[in-house]
């Protein structure tokens, strides 16, 4: 199962024929992912890397039939390359770029709003290091080999942060089964609470570990999610806690500008939801260890 | 990015939004000229730096003679100016705003920002000028008015004559209202902002409304699509560490602790402070080098570190994911005999290739510490910095 991808997965790459696109793509299809082709406009009817090149994502969506794409493009051109992707039906899109606009971003999350429920695509990032079901499929630019095959859904702000945790997990031989970047734009796809809500519901999750940064009210929307709906244990980290007010820190998203916003408030918000809170970066492995022991036995499946 | 309050009234003035005579003057005979220029017998005289609270820390001058203007003009320029938002070392004055001071009935706030949990742009309105907003939000929030725009219609009028209506502005100054309110949202979505603020609006005695003090901010993404805000651009109010960062393409922000950080990635950046906090140090930056950590960029980020002179030891933290680690090592050893560095440097590697990595700084024979695990490298650095004493 693992959650938005899997080795069935059908994947176009969107900005396919520049240079980070076509290493990537090609880390993807070693990794055992099946990219299906790619888009460029104006370079349709090609061939790159052994796949076909087309000029829209709706040509390539009648032609080779993919369900998921991956977008490389410059950040000007992300808005543009989100909403084609949608429109062509595509169901999940992965947005890996850094720097786009954050208005170019609330006007595709109104644009993904116009479809019905059923029919609406999943965004993811923008700003993000991807998508992975280890030993399954990867929509991303993360190291695959860090990844162990297991039970622990991860879903992070940070791409190297997150491959920190997945390391620290499988040097404690804890695996997981899916790892999903949202990114760290302060608009973006999918929130932690959409990810929650998803390993909730993917009985190859046991547990999940969520790490969050200074900045926006995500990380508490979630754990509110959690003690209301999760039956599972929620291990939280929320990194930034040297960091000053006002500042921005890397990430557009990561800044303190409002109550609740700090590293120290999001924690304590975590720890008195009932969430497992790592006590340091380098806990992270440590503290999933520790909750998957104290997990129950009996298995209590929450449906919303 | 930020801008001075005379610079973000220009651009609201486009906009519709009324704001007082007033020019800006980098002399005190500038100064006096703009006053002249001006009429009247009243001005304030402004400091202009990016911060706000520039009133409770003497930055704002009220003159009713030339020769007032002239005094708080000399005074102003060249002062450092510390106010709550400036941190400590406060910031000097280079730029004054001459403006006309105006007879005022009342004072509002208005504000509008980009709302993170509704993810729209929201206007928030008081009917008090002068206020900390953020402090009315937490002390008497149900004083506070709001709006928020739909993004594929933007800011309607019955939503500004909400606002209007709801600070209980008197019926002939509502239409007004809506002008400003409907110009201050043009001009954040026309030119990407990310906050535009009137604090105070004021009502004149003969029902003006004018912007007595106006601040804006830009989304650093969307740049790259409005020249004419870029270039408002004021270098002097930068750190100059972090403006040559800027320059290297890295990310760069200046603390106040004494272990310089070069580390891979934003949020592992941010951890890894934490944990050289957890292990009883202090970071002296958050610094970034992206993805890519070639040799190039790997040497920039050590002679942006130790250009701050606090710094007594540093630490490298890389995990390598779609680089390799036998590559950065070779950066951070090539830096390292470019830059010279003459600190403690612990450096730990992480992902693949780290066994090549680490075999590549051995062969080095520099003298850096290695360490394997996260708080390995926290403890080493710290304890080296503890060791080394003052550069």
């Amino acid at each position: 199962m693992a959650i938005l991808i899997n080795e069935l997965s059908r994947i176009l790459v969107q900005g396919f024929t520049g240079d980070k696109a076509t290493f990537h793509s090609q880390k993807m299809i070693e990794y055992g992912s099946k990219v299906v082709g790619g888009v460029t406009p104006g370079k349709g009817g090609q061939s790159h890397i052994g796949l076909p090149v087309f000029n829209t994502v709706k040509e390539a969506v009648d032609t080779v039939y993919p369900d998921a794409s991956i977008i490389f493009v410059p950040a000007a051109f992300c808005a543009d390359a989100i909403m084609e992707a949608a429109d062509a039906g595509i169901r999940l899109v992965c947005c890996i770029t850094d720097g786009i606009p954050a208005q170019d971003m609330m006007m595709v999350k109104r644009y993904l709003r116009r479809y019905p429920k059923e029919k609406r695509t999943t965004l993811v990032g923008p700003n993000c290091a991807g998508l992975i079901s280890p030993g399954k499929s990867m929509l991303g630019i993360m190291p695959g080999h860090i990844y162990k095959v297991g039970s622990v859904g991860l879903v992070t702000r940070s791409g190297t942060l997150g491959y920190e945790a997945a390391s620290q997990m499988k040097d404690l031989g804890i695996g997981v089964s899916s790892s999903i970047g949202i990114g760290g734009d302060p608009v973006n796809g999918s929130s932690f609470l959409d990810i929650l809500a998803m390993f909730e519901q993917d009985p190859e999750t046991e547990a999940v570990m969520m790490i969050g940064e200074i900045g926006g009210p995500q990380e508490a929307e979630a754990a509110r999610f959690v003690k209301d709906h999760m039956s599972k244990p929620v291990v939280g980290y929320v990194a930034g806690l040297t960091a000053p007010a006002g500042r921005r820190m890397g990430h557009a998203g990561a800044i303190i500008s409002a109550f609740g916003d700090t590293a120290a408030e999001k924690s304590e918000i975590m720890r008195s939801l009932g969430l497992h809170v790592a006590p340091s970066p380098a806990e992270l492995g440590s503290a999933v260890a520790k909750a998957l022991a104290s997990k129950p036995a009996k298995k209590r499946m929450v449906t919303r | 990015m930020d801008i001075h309050e005379y610079q973000a009234k220009e651009l609201l003035a486009n906009f519709g939004v009324a704001v007082p005579r007033g020019g800006v003057a980098y002399s005190a005979e500038q100064a006096v000229y703009r006053a002249a220029e001006i009429g009247g017998a009243r001005w304030a005289v402004k400091a202009q730096i990016h911060s706000g609270a520039r009133g409770k820390a003497g930055g704002i001058k009220l003159c009713n003679t030339e020769d007032e203007v002239r005094k708080a003009a000399t005074e102003l320029l060249g002062k450092r100016l510390v106010t709550h938002q400036t941190g400590p070392e406060g910031k000097v004055v280079h730029r004054l705003y001459v403006e006309a001071a105006v007879p005022i009935e009342r004072e509002m706030y208005i504000g509008f920002v980009l709302d993170r949990k509704t993810e729209r742009i929201m206007l928030v309105a008081h009917p008090h000028g002068g206020v900390e907003i953020e402090e009315i939000a937490r002390s008497e929030p149900e004083t506070i008015l709001r709006q928020v725009m739909e993004p594929a219609v933007g800011m309607q009028a019955f939503q500004a004559r909400e606002i209007a209506f709801g600070l209980g502005l008197p019926g002939p100054v509502i239409n007004r209202m809506v002008t400003v309110l409907m110009g201050c949202h043009r001009a954040f979505r026309d030119l990407d902002a990310t906050m535009v603020e009137i604090n105070p609006l004021v009502l004149t005695k003969d029902g003006q409304l004018l912007a007595l003090d106006a601040k804006m901010g830009f989304d650093d993404n969307a740049l790259f699509r409005r020249p004419s805000v870029s270039e408002l651009r004021d270098h002097a109010e930068e750190d100059p560490r972090e403006a040559s960062a800027n320059e290297y393409g890295l990310n760069y922000v200046a603390l106040d602790g004494e272990i310089g950080c070069i580390i891979n990635g934003a949020g592992l950046a941010m951890a890894t402070m934490d944990m050289i906090k957890h292990a009883g140090g202090s970071p002296a930056n958050f610094l970034d080098v992206g993805g890519g950590a070639s040799p190039e960029r790997v040497a920039n980020a050590f002679k942006l570190v130790l250009q701050d002179k606090k710094v007594g030891a540093m630490l490298v933290n890389i995990f390598a994911g779609i680089n390799r680690c036998d590559w950065v090592a070779e950066g951070v050893v090539q830096a390292v005999r470019e830059v010279g560095v003459d600190v403690p440097l612990v450096v730990r590697l992480a992902g693949t290739n780290v066994e090549e990595g680490r075999a590549i700084i051995d062969a080095s024979g520099l003298p850096i510490i290695q360490a394997d695990s996260l708080a390995d490298a926290a403890d080493k650095v710290v304890a080296a910095w503890k060791g080394a004493g003052k550069r």
